[in-house]
């Protein structure tokens, strides 16, 4: 399978998604100012600070080019995978419920951090195991996921939720320990922590692989149908 | 016409900035301040400002997390005298 990543003015950490994609098929760099997907089978909207993070993270990212086509991609079922800034764009986008406000802390965050899988029933994460704990870095100002009460719920009831910190682990004020929500079709992903960065048993822990191997399992599934 | 938008936290979430502002007021000092809150400031000349409502919600606020107020500023530098829209 092939994946797509995206690069816009700021992205930093890009390389290492392409090289993560990489231990689980191929993968392709996407420029911000075209409209062409390249035909990849899934879209990762990579971590850094798009546009110099001007005016709110992730508000001016949205208007790229290419997210016109990410947008009709998603529409049209396309499985698109948003780390950290991406996770905001997605969010400013409205192809994700919710806001990343600035940490509780006010101060940035750079961890290793305890994640539980909370919806195994999803193409980010069916080949985990439920409550299944992955070790993923965080590495943010503005990661404190809001969503007003009632839409909370909503997402909540409807497993939308895929991952949370472990319990004493939320780093950064997010409600519900929430560290990782899809939409309501499940083909859309956003997440704070970064497992692009936890792939390779060279830097750390690789709890970050299990995202990629489940996008790779759910589009080889859909090749074989 | 020369407008101002001025962005705050919704009321109700979480204003960390604002609270840190509250805590450092007293160490100068200032005793008896309450619900600091923390925004931002966005100066446009716009040609038609009955557009400003929507150009507020699409971009220069976030909805869900921002509530927002235009006033209209008086001569080209904002001048000290301003009027709620």
């Amino acid at each position: 399978m092939k994946f797509g990543v995206i690069r816009f003015p700021g992205s930093c950490d890009e390389v290492d998604a392409l090289l993560a994609c990489r231990r689980v098929g191929e993968s392709v760099l996407l420029w911000h100012g075209d409209r062409d997907l390249q035909g990849v089978d899934a879209v990762v909207v990579p971590g850094g600070f798009s546009y110099g993070d001007y005016l709110r993270v992730g508000a001016i990212a949205r208007f790229a080019p290419v997210m016109e086509e990410v947008a009709a991609f998603a529409a049209a079922g396309g499985l698109v995978l948003g780390i950290c800034n991406g996770f905001q764009v997605l969010c400013e986008a409205g192809l994700l419920p919710g806001a990343l406000l600035p940490n509780t802390s006010l101060r940035f965050v750079f961890r290793q951090v305890q994640l539980e899988v909370v919806n195994t029933d999803s193409p980010f994460t069916q080949t985990c195991a439920p409550g299944q704990r992955l070790s993923i870095p965080i590495k943010h100002t503005t990661g404190r996921y809001y969503l007003p009460d009632d839409q909370l719920a909503r997402i909540e009831a409807a497993g939308q939720v895929l991952l949370r910190y472990a319990p004493g682990e939320n780093p950064n004020g997010s409600l519900n320990d929430i560290a990782g929500v899809c939409n309501e079709q499940r083909n859309v992903f956003g997440l704070m922590p970064h497992p692009e960065h936890a792939v390779d048993p060279l830097t750390g822990p690789t709890g970050g692989l299990a995202i990629f191997e489940s996008i790779h399992a759910h589009v080889a599934d859909g090749a074989l149908v | 016409m020369r407008a101002r938008v001025l962005v705050k936290p919704k009321a109700g979430i979480l204003d960390p900035q604002g609270q840190a502002v509250e805590r450092a007021l007293p160490a100068l000092g200032f005793t008896g301040v309450r619900n600091v809150h923390v925004g931002r400031l966005i100066e446009l000349d716009v040609e038609d400002p009955a557009r400003l409502p929507e150009m507020c919600q699409r971009l220069l606020t976030n909805p869900l997390i921002e509530d927002y107020e235009i006033v209209e500023a008086d001569g080209a530098n904002g001048g000290a005298g301003s009027a709620r829209l």
